[in-house]
């Protein structure tokens, strides 16, 4: 990025309208990825100078608690729906759940789910990192995921959201080709990086399912509508990608989870949907736009 | 600027928890236990009863719900008071009707303010639990253990010279413990708390004291109050939970934490009483306290 500038010159404008034409696999019109955030909170964290982990003195045991009931109960709840419908995930992953809690990454490699990095640590913020800091916190995510999964990680979406300015160029660099973190288009796009190349994936801030129930306070089924509704317009757009970011603490709660279910069962039977993970909408994005070049 | 190095060191990276209270377990991989007459969900009603002084106390912090405008703040003060002089009959009533008890996270203040209400609880036969002293008895990390230790102290000294029992559960203001309180609880002779809230059955810390969860995200306060929802829509949510768990089939705990001030006024309360009543009547039911739903848990431990 142009660090310090007022346009970070991210990517280059391209209007929605006149774009090459993408179809999906099986002649879908809308890819459809789920992104569970499997996510490990401290306790007791450091302070970063830039934000406080937690509102309250530690232990913020409302805070600690809420998000500890994914890994105890709400995990498997929410996996179990998904699975049952044919929705396999695209694990956005506080690394540091391989050595916390690795029954529930070990759960979701069972249920043949891809996994990126989401940090070291939903309390460990990057900003002001130095690049050594940043490339140590990248290594280890390699590392990490690779020894726990077998997997090499292709994605990143910043833990927190917390950036640099050299985090797109350095996880190109050591060769991730997705990003999660920007949020300025319904299909894949190409990111301007120093080397490498990355591409953006429509994650999501606004069907996240922390939006819908914290910022936009929506009742359990009102969320559910919002997802049938966001996918019933993509899916009549095409070429486009729909993700359902979720938090199984949330979700996973048991007023929630049978109308989450109920939007999962309308996406799985409209048929106009091709439920697929982060990378393979990657690949098939890269794989079309090379035969448009050909 | 950059960060400290010991910013990306983890020393409390390992298999289980960055703290020792109590033990990593998921809940399907526990023994089995099934609630009395072998039904699945215990349907457990927690009523919390506040006085809110009309000078607030912000140290270590303000009780949600307290006093909001400039001295003398009338309007907050008596909303919440409402709760203690109308609400809670309806509630009390709605009980009755469902045939069922509850739990009444209480303030000491309300036992000293109100002993005529204190004795319709008791003689209703619900139980009373420990909810601190008074809405400006809130605990974080910060206050001296002593005084910790005395608001505890005081708390139950004063409800059990109201109810003739000591009680045997807490619930922090806010669900808020400091790094001293379960060790405090524990001391002060608790079976059982109620703060932590990642779980849907009850577990024991380290030290041997039971929490049982009163998740904060089915309270009428955060669906209500908080998200600004119906009392209709807080209805349904129940009813879409108790489905939920009830098909899963496994037993679990289905808290249905009330404030009176909130879901008791008259627009509102026939929605919970139609609730109780459409819950009454499911085959996998079983309405408890938090006592009971704590003692069927330990006993088959």
């Amino acid at each position: 990025m142009h660090e310090g500038e007022a346009d970070p010159d991210l990517y280059d404008y391209t209007p929605y309208r006149g774009r090459a034409k993408i179809t999906w696999p099986g002649g879908k019109s809308v890819a459809v990825w789920v992104a569970p955030n499997l996510e490990y909170y401290e306790i007791d964290p450091p302070t970063h100078p830039k934000r406080k982990p937690w509102t309250k003195p530690h232990p913020d045991v409302v805070g600690y608690s809420h998000r500890d009931h994914s890994n105890r109960v709400s995990h498997w709840r929410m996996a179990d729906v998904m699975t049952k419908h044919g929705f396999p995930g695209s694990v956005s992953l506080s690394v540091a759940m391989c050595q916390h809690h690795p029954e529930v990454v070990a759960d979701g490699v069972k249920r043949g789910w891809e996994f990126f990095s989401h940090g070291i640590y939903n309390t460990r913020y990057a900003y002001d990192m130095s690049e050594e800091q940043e490339r140590a916190i990248i290594e280890d995510s390699i590392a990490t995921v690779r020894a726990a999964t077998g997997q090499i990680i292709r994605g990143w979406l910043a833990p927190a959201l917390t950036h640099t300015p050299h985090t797109l160029d350095l996880i190109a660099e050591y060769g991730l080709d997705y990003t999660c973190d920007l949020y300025h288009d319904d299909q894949v796009q190409p990111v301007k990086t120093a080397t490498g190349n990355l591409v953006s994936i429509p994650y999501s801030l606004e069907v996240n399912d922390h939006y819908g129930f914290f910022v936009y306070n929506m009742s359990p089924r009102e969320y559910a509508d919002t997802l049938v509704r966001q996918y019933e317009r993509l899916a009549d757009e095409g070429g486009t990608v729909m993700c359902i970011p979720l938090h199984a603490y949330l979700i996973g709660q048991p007023h929630r989870i049978g109308p989450f279910e109920e939007a999962l069962r309308h996406i799985a039977a409209d048929g106009r949907a091709w439920l697929t993970r982060a990378g393979d909408i990657v690949d098939a994005y890269r794989e079309q736009i090379r035969s448009a070049q050909r | 600027m950059t960060l400290d190095p010991s910013y990306i060191e983890y020393p409390k990276r390992r298999h289980g928890y960055d703290h020792e209270m109590y033990r990593w377990s998921a809940i399907h991989e526990r023994k089995p236990v099934i609630w009395p007459g072998g039904k699945s969900v215990a349907i457990w009603a927690c009523v919390s009863l506040e006085w809110f002084p009309i000078v607030p106390n912000d140290t270590p912090f303000r009780a949600p719900g307290h006093i909001q405008t400039a001295y003398p703040d009338y309007r907050h003060y008596t909303a919440r008071d409402y709760g203690n002089r109308v609400g809670v009959y309806r509630l009390l009533d709605g009980f009755a009707k469902a045939g069922m008890k509850a739990s009444f996270a209480t303030n000491s203040a309300i036992a000293e303010r109100y002993p005529e209400l204190i004795a319709d609880i008791v003689a209703a036969g619900h139980e009373v639990i420990a909810h601190s002293t008074d809405m400006n008895g809130t605990i974080a990390t910060g206050v001296p253990v002593d005084e910790e230790r005395a608001l505890i102290a005081r708390s139950l000294e004063s409800l059990e010279r109201a109810t003739g029992t000591r009680p045997q559960g807490w619930l922090s203001i806010a669900r808020s413990q400091s790094w001293d309180t379960p060790d405090l609880l524990r001391e002060a002779g608790l079976r059982y708390c109620c703060d932590w809230v990642n779980d849907e059955l009850p577990y024991r810390f380290n030290n041997g004291l039971i929490n049982l969860p009163l998740n904060h995200e089915l309270s009428d306060r955060q669906i209500i109050t908080v998200q600004q929802q119906s009392a209709d829509s807080y209805a349904q949510q129940m009813r879409d939970a108790f489905d939920w768990l009830a098909g899963e089939g496994a037993a679990r705990v289905l808290p249905l934490h009330l404030t009176p001030y909130i879901m008791a006024l008259p627009y509102r309360i026939g929605a919970l009483e139609d609730l109780l009543t459409d819950l009454r009547s499911r085959p996998q039911a079983w309405f408890a306290t938090g006592a009971e739903i704590v003692g069927a848990w330990e006993a088959q431990q």
